[in-house]
């Protein structure tokens, strides 16, 4: 019952949003449902912690613990993105019709997000996710400028013949399972028959699969379109899809992992190794050479789900917790990190990084915030994502992997320096005036507010996990492990 | 081919010369410089799909490739052609596509070179004796995959490159119905549901495209890119 008010709501939302004259009320209204759908989230979870999983319809809906995990930070994000849009659209937008549009199209987004750990079907994650792209496209094109037009249409055409790819890479699972004599077709189903299944069609389902959600995760070099689209849409809307939505699609791959290990000669861990090292290491120099801030941060994703990548490949379960840890760190950082960016961009009308000079005189609150994401999400410690990345070194190191762990903290340390110099040279320095051309405005309140509990988990996470949350990553890690 | 047939002779001729057609409209799609060429092309192949499942779906009597052979119909040879005409101006249909990164001949003996390469492919994955309904449907469609990326790769213009990604779909969808007839539900609900929204949104992107842009060249999108204009 919990399960489809969770879904139900966006969608009511979006209803509202269809109605005429809603326009002032359209985005408060979506913040009241997306908060919703948090506290809902919580409770889910707090049955999945109580009886292991809670199911709607059992083979087709349900959470277990990491479904469960990757549900709670999707409504989180959500709930901060919507708060965010509230003041954003609030100051930015004048046309009725494109406020109700934006609303509707992101209550859709936020729908086909929160479907895809719902559903414990393979084919319908699948669905869920093609959902994600055809509800994000208008959502990237929103301004309606050359630029985010490209960016829209580079995204779109990249990740749906990813899609594509990867609908023959379920179609070729189901084959082989069905072949084995099995047609359950489940995540927990198909790990069970893993080790019936042909090994040379789990091996095609592989690199279909792979190769197919790996465009739209931002694996190198399917990544081209990911700066573009994530940085030429609007902040709150880079903030889903930068945060979460890359990692949702990396999760449908992680769960098929115990059938892909179960092929003999396919060596899918290994393979996810050399991916999430090559994703890393390649966006780690991207992060260097770049001049665009919100590019800044994308890259700084694409280097993120590297990360995540290479700790499942790792394949202990040192590694496994690792990397969940990774993927809650990163949408609770990154998507901080893209309200911080919109609050420079409100201040400075430019996406530049050497047109921002002495931003802390400017706007305190957005440099501040800035401050603290780029030092969270390059991973300084105290902050999460230097817990996490601190635990894959040291899972690797305890693996046979020391000499490829090393190359690894090296691109690591590369992004490092990369984010943090670009950052503090945006924040200190003598202050510059904006061009006279540039389109600023003052941050909205409900803007200010995203930004503020945004940083709560920010901050709060790498010196205290509470209780639940670390039985939550315990029972994903134990879902992802061996 | 390999492996026992569970069809007639009859299905089976049927069904071989439907996807030889389905293969030559794959070519058809890459080549056809007028988007409206491509458009038809698109249409003639997704009908193909549809009678590559009726033929398959009739006997053993298979209730999801019957349904899928209605969703098709609706959707990708009624509704997709209909969206779209409705909402990317006329304009757009009749442009004809003069600068191609590649030649038509060499486009086409490309593609030829990846259906050749897909048949290979396709004999190879065939090969440990997995159970497939008709062993064509996965060489054609495996084909069709490759063309239709190539397809993608290759045209410059906004609603062929669309097309294409159908293609593709059209093609991954042929294969699946041999090798996974009773597929739990997700071919019916992408088609009926996906496909229309797809066709949809490239639909408005393609207009705010012709409008903002004054084309539908996206080949000539190269704004955004590292290094470019700050």
């Amino acid at each position: 019952m919990i399960l489809w008010a969770i879904v139900a709501l966006p969608l009511l939302a979006a209803l509202f949003a269809a109605l005429p004259r809603t326009e002032r009320y359209v985005l408060p209204v979506t913040f009241g449902c997306a908060f919703g759908v948090l506290v809902l989230t919580t409770v889910a979870c707090g049955f999945v912690l109580r009886d292991g999983h809670t199911v709607a319809i059992a083979q087709w809906v349900g959470l277990d613990g990491f479904a469960a995990l990757l549900e709670l930070l999707i409504a989180f994000v959500l709930t901060t993105a919507t708060l965010y849009s509230w003041g954003y659209i609030a100051a930015t937008e004048r046309s009725a019709l494109r406020i109700r549009l934006y609303a509707a199209n992101l209550n859709l987004f936020a729908f086909s997000l929160l479907a895809i750990p719902l559903v414990v079907e393979p084919g319908l994650a699948w669905i869920a996710v093609e959902l994600t792209t055809l509800f994000s496209v208008l959502l990237v094109s929103f301004d309606n400028t050359r630029e985010a037009l490209e960016a829209a249409w580079k995204y779109m055409t990249i990740t749906l013949v990813g899609a594509t790819a990867a609908v023959l890479g379920f179609l070729v699972l189901f084959w082989a399972m069905r072949s084995a004599g099995d047609v359950t077709f489940t995540y927990s189903e198909l790990a069970l028959v893993a080790p019936r299944l042909a090994p040379s069609i789990v091996a095609v389902a592989f690199f279909l699969i792979v190769v197919g959600f790996g465009a739209k995760v931002g694996f190198v070099p399917l990544h081209t379109w990911l700066p573009d689209a994530h940085s030429q849409a609007p902040s709150p809307v880079c903030a889903l899809l930068s945060g979460i939505e890359t990692s949702a699609v990396l999760y449908v791959i992680v769960r098929l992992m115990p059938v892909f290990r179960a092929a003999p000669l396919l060596h899918a861990d290994l393979w996810l190794l050399v991916i999430g090292l090559i994703a890393a290491g390649v966006a780690a120099f991207l992060i260097v050479q770049t001049r665009d801030y919100k590019r800044l941060f994308a890259f700084s994703t694409v280097e993120h789900m590297g990360i995540i990548c290479f700790a499942v490949g790792l394949g202990t379960a040192a590694a496994a917790y690792a990397a969940v840890w990774q993927m809650a760190a990163h949408a609770l950082t990154k998507s901080f990190c893209f309200y911080a960016g919109g609050g420079a961009l409100a201040a400075t009308g430019t996406r530049t990084i050497a047109e921002v000079r002495g931003l802390v005189g400017r706007a305190p609150l957005a440099a501040g915030a800035l401050f603290v994401g780029a030092l969270a999400v390059a991973g300084a410690p105290p902050f999460a994502v230097f817990v996490s990345e601190f635990a894959v070194a040291r899972a690797g190191f305890a693996s046979a992997h020391v000499a490829v762990v090393l190359l690894f903290l090296f691109f690591v340390g590369v992004a490092f320096f990369g984010l943090v110099g670009h950052v503090m040279h945006m924040i200190f320095g003598p202050p510059k005036a904006p061009r006279s051309d540039a389109h600023t405005y003052r941050l909205p309140v409900p803007a200010r507010a995203a930004i503020v509990i945004a940083a709560i988990p920010v901050v709060v996470l790498g010196l205290w996990t509470p209780a639940p949350l670390a039985a939550l990553l315990a029972a994903s890690s134990a879902a992802l492990g061996r | 081919m390999i492996g026992e047939s569970l069809l007639t002779p009859a299905q089976e001729q049927a069904n071989s010369l439907v996807l030889g057609l389905f293969l030559l409209t794959a070519f058809g799609m890459t080549v056809a410089r007028q988007v409206q060429a491509t458009l038809l092309a698109f249409v003639a192949q997704s009908l193909l799909l549809a009678c590559s499942s009726l033929v398959l779906g009739l006997h053993p009597l298979s209730v999801h490739l019957l349904a899928l052979t209605a969703v098709t119909l609706a959707g990708k040879v009624l509704l997709i052609p209909w969206l779209l005409r409705r909402i990317v101006p006329d304009a757009v249909y009749s442009r004809r596509e003069l600068s191609q990164p590649v030649n038509i001949t060499t486009s086409l003996l490309i593609a030829m070179a990846l259906a050749i390469a897909a048949y290979f492919f396709s004999v190879a994955l065939l090969a440990p004796g997995t159970p497939v309904l008709s062993a064509g449907n996965v060489s054609i469609g495996f084909a069709g995959l490759l063309v239709g990326w190539y397809q993608v790769a290759v045209r410059n213009e906004a609603l062929p490159q669309l097309l294409g990604i159908l293609a593709m779909e059209n093609s991954a969808f042929l294969a699946g119905i041999a090798m996974a007839p009773d597929f739990p539900l997700i071919a019916e609900l992408a088609i009926a549901f996906d496909v229309p929204l797809l066709a949809l949104i490239v639909g408005l992107l393609t207009r705010a495209l012709q409008e903002r842009v004054g084309s539908t060249d996206v080949g000539a999108l190269i704004r955004l890119r590292e290094g470019g204009e700050p």
